[in-house]
């Protein structure tokens, strides 16, 4: 039997399928980044028109303000967590006061970050896939475009900067509630001392820890935007396509905060250590 | 039909339908595909589409679903483009504009898309003033103009007084008024109107009521109209001359009588609704 082309040998087929996936991931993949670029291209113009703010606005309200109590009481649990684990250790070795330091430091500047922007991933980024999903399958996106507005400057732009400006005030927010939790744990069922508690914390979390987190979860929340809005202008296939992009989205934000948690900790760690040197907790 | 939608003074227009049924300079096809080709991966939609569409009459595409009717439709505007072949509309390939400059022929079309595409974020009368408000003709109109706008038209699908509704209140035929009106709240007034599928999913009743509709507005406003159906009797009613697709290629024009009375056994049998023997269960 002849193949021609267009038709694989069955023996090739496995090799095809690779290939076919490798290229649509590749394909998506440079999508993606033209999609970001147009959407950070229309942010200043978004920024600088009075006209686009009541748009932004009601992002913000949705994402920032409807957020706020999940990711404090995200940070809260954190705070206290961390100190129901450290607890026996750091008695044991005779530095109970020094947990604060040591949980407030982890907060501020790795895990509230990173606490906050899963919770964001998950409440934000599936909220805005399904939103966009359910708008790209019912044509409305369709319909911006004939009408002659930009449906990236129109959609996306202002949903990554309600994402990008506000995941790091709710970073703020997680983390002063991280404290306070860590805090009603150390001393009211551990019944650790408070002023030793504020003194190590206050000396040893430095502005650079916790704008480090900031600038984190500014990175995270952008990141979020980005994907969660890509997704869902790509949704096809009914109620289904935009369940599974959802669940896409969030998984592919997840991993993005992570490999950025890493590399950003990277950077991190050699600027600090450029400017400041090493540095201890005891 | 109520009064409202009787009521034949169609108040949007400033440079009007009666302007354009006097112009004769334009004589013309409005519309031109030339051998146009679109294939979905392996599966080929049109395989060499040529035809052209007059002015100021309604054409109606009919044909199987799944044979490129809407595709064709969304090559007018630029929202897809063919693989081979060219779309010419009023004089200027479209197949070629970049995104940006196919805004000014953008704001000469209006879309009824199936689903409605009604924005759900937006009321009613947000709805329809949305496409004049990003027209910097209508922005300069101002908030009075256009509201006074939104009203007319309302008044002329008989909705009046639905403004502040939101789309999620609405019957389907109500929605697909509100996109009628939508289509028509334009300035200056839409060149063409395209219609994807108008009448899908309305009872006989208000499929009726959506076809006299269609067919006032070409009388009031002599816009050029294509409509993309399967339903013969709101071909029959709305149309001026009929295109039957079948396997991607035009294989009839004529007037809505021609095609009731072909000959052609493909035309033949999807008039009088009969399976192909090739598609026949058993």
């Amino acid at each position: 039997m002849a193949y021609t082309a267009g038709r694989v040998h069955p023996i090739l087929a496995p090799i095809a399928a690779l290939g076919g996936s490798v290229t649509r991931g590749l394909s998506t993949f440079g999508d993606f980044w033209v999609f970001s670029a147009q959407t950070a291209m229309y942010s200043p113009l978004e920024l600088g028109s009075p006209r686009s703010w009541r748009r932004m606005l009601q992002q913000a309200y949705a994402i920032g303000t409807r957020s706020a109590p999940v990711l404090m009481l995200t940070g809260a649990f954190v705070g206290m967590v961390l100190v129901v684990q450290g607890w026996e250790q750091f008695s044991t070795a005779g530095f109970a006061d020094r947990l604060g330091a040591v949980v407030n430091m982890s907060v501020a500047a790795e895990l509230g970050p990173v606490l906050a922007g899963v919770m964001l991933a998950g409440r934000v980024g599936g909220a805005l896939t399904a939103e966009l999903g359910t708008m790209n399958v019912t044509e409305q996106i369709l319909a911006l475009r004939t009408m002659g507005a930009e449906p990236i400057r129109f959609l996306a732009t202002p949903r990554f900067l309600a994402c990008l400006l506000l995941a790091p005030i709710l970073t703020l927010y997680a983390d002063l509630m991280g404290t306070i939790g860590s805090w009603i744990i150390y001393a009211f069922v551990y019944g650790g001392d408070s002023e030793p508690y504020w003194f190590f914390t206050r000396t040893t979390v430095e502005m650079w820890d916790v704008g480090v987190g900031m600038t984190k979860s500014m990175f995270f929340g952008g990141a979020i935007g980005l994907i969660s809005c890509h997704m869902g202008f790509h949704t096809t296939g009914g109620a289904q396509g935009v369940g599974e992009a959802c669940t896409r989205s969030f998984v592919i934000s997840f991993i993005a905060i992570l490999a950025l948690d890493l590399v950003l900790n990277l950077v991190n760690n050699g600027v600090y250590k450029m400017l400041f040197g090493n540095r201890s907790l005891f | 039909m109520n009064d409202a939608t009787r009521n034949s003074s169609l108040a949007v227009p400033d440079v009007t339908g009666a302007e354009r049924a006097a112009d004769g300079a334009n004589a013309g096809p409005i519309i031109q595909f030339k051998d146009v080709h679109k294939a979905f991966g392996p599966k080929v939609v049109l395989a060499g589409v040529t035809a052209d569409i007059q002015r100021r009459k309604n054409t109606v595409i009919i044909g199987k679903s799944g044979t490129g009717k809407s595709v064709l439709l969304k090559h007018i505007v630029g929202l897809l483009q063919p693989d081979a072949g060219e779309v010419w509309f009023d004089g200027q390939r479209v197949d070629t504009l970049s995104e940006r400059s196919l805004t000014p022929i953008r704001r000469r079309v209006s879309f009824v898309f199936q689903l409605n595409a009604l924005f759900d974020s937006m009321s009613v009368g947000e709805n329809i003033a949305f496409p004049m408000a990003q027209n910097p003709r209508g922005r300069r109109a101002g908030r009075k103009r256009i509201n006074e706008m939104v009203s007319e038209c309302l008044g002329l699908v008989g909705l009046a007084g639905y403004e502040s509704k939101n789309p999620a209140e609405l019957s389907g035929g109500e929605k697909k008024r509100v996109a009628l009106a939508r289509a028509i709240a334009m300035d200056p007034p839409p060149d063409v109107i395209l219609y994807d599928e108008p009448t899908t999913g309305l009872d006989p009743q208000r499929s009726d009521s959506i076809n006299k509709l269609i067919r006032r507005l070409q009388d009031t406003t002599h816009a050029t109209g294509i409509i993309v159906t399967h339903d013969m009797r709101s071909a029959a009613e709305v149309g001026d001359r009929i295109l039957m697709l079948n396997e991607g290629r035009i294989v009839a024009d004529g007037t809505p009588d021609e095609i009731m009375n072909s000959s052609d056994d493909r035309v033949r049998r999807f008039v009088q609704g009969e399976a192909d023997p090739d598609e026949t269960p058993g």
